[in-house]
């Protein structure tokens, strides 16, 4: 039980700091990413720098983990199994970035910039709410 | 000469900083799109709820750290930001992951199966908007 009230601190408190790194970051504007997507055009480069610190600082933790028999708070990681490469993953990877580049927004940004109240925003969210619930009933149809 | 990225390379390293919380504390995964898909399932409630609320609290953080709201513009209009909506969270569950599992966790892990997903959702997206801008968009 206490684990899983420390469980939660940890994941609030990982959520914000998430948080303030996308508005810091600039990311949380659909312009400067579909900037960023924009290769052949006027080309914004700072996508690139978010995603580098990102994967360099996560590379620390992914070393430090391969080091630790347990995380902190739980018993096992949970990390995921998955290793081949299959048209599910590339499809579903390249539906995903032709909404990236149509909004401009990715699930991340799109749900830490619901706190500034902007209606199109509202209305991603709950489409891509509808589009996971569609997703994972259609999957469950024919896995059943 | 000044460098105009730090803002991008320490926010990033933030999102970094906020992954490795999550990995080594709670060993799970910050990939957004896996968060907000198992909320939906209604799978580990309350740490992913915690998640999603941190997540919102992030840029009125900002705000009252820096004393303006981090800019947001967005262009597109309503029945494309709908469209693009349910294309992410259909793809992103359809592929297991989006910028953050992939992108992040996946890169900073040598996954072999991130990389692939990372260059599928990239190329489509500087496809769309190429497309989108000569459109005239």
């Amino acid at each position: 039980m206490t684990n899983r009230i420390s469980q939660g601190a940890v994941a609030l408190g990982a959520g914000a700091v998430f948080g303030i790194g996308l508005s810091l970051s600039g990311m949380l504007d659909p312009a400067r990413v579909q900037g960023f997507l924009d290769v052949f055009g006027a080309w914004d480069p700072s996508l690139a720098f978010v995603l580098g610190g990102a994967v360099a600082v996560a590379m620390i933790g992914m070393m430090l983990m391969r080091r630790m028999v347990r995380p902190m708070l739980d018993t096992v990681f949970h990390l995921p199994t998955a290793t081949k490469i299959d048209a599910r993953l590339v499809t579903g990877s390249a539906i995903f970035g032709v909404g990236w580049g149509l909004a401009g927004l990715c699930p991340g940004p799109a749900l830490s910039a619901l706190s500034l109240g902007l209606m199109p925003v509202v209305a991603f969210v709950v489409a891509m709410v509808i589009g996971m619930v569609v997703h994972d009933r259609l999957a469950q149809g024919r896995s059943a | 000469m000044t460098f105009p990225y730090w803002p991008s390379l320490l926010g990033g390293m933030l999102i970094g900083l906020s992954a490795t919380m999550l990995l080594l504390l709670n060993g799970r995964i910050a990939g957004v799109s896996g968060i907000a898909g198992r909320l939906v399932q209604g799978a580990q409630l309350s740490a992913n709820a915690a998640f999603v609320i941190g997540l919102v609290m992030g840029p009125p953080i900002y705000l009252v750290l820096f004393g303006h709201w981090p800019v947001v513009t967005i262009t597109a209009s309503m029945p494309t930001i709908v469209i693009a909506g349910l294309l992410v969270g259909f793809g992103t569950r359809m592929g297991s992951g989006c910028t953050s599992g992939h992108g992040v966790l996946g890169l900073a892990g040598f996954s072999r199966r991130s990389m692939a997903a990372v260059v599928a959702f990239l190329l489509a997206g500087i496809l769309t908007v190429t497309l989108m801008r000569m459109a005239g968009q």
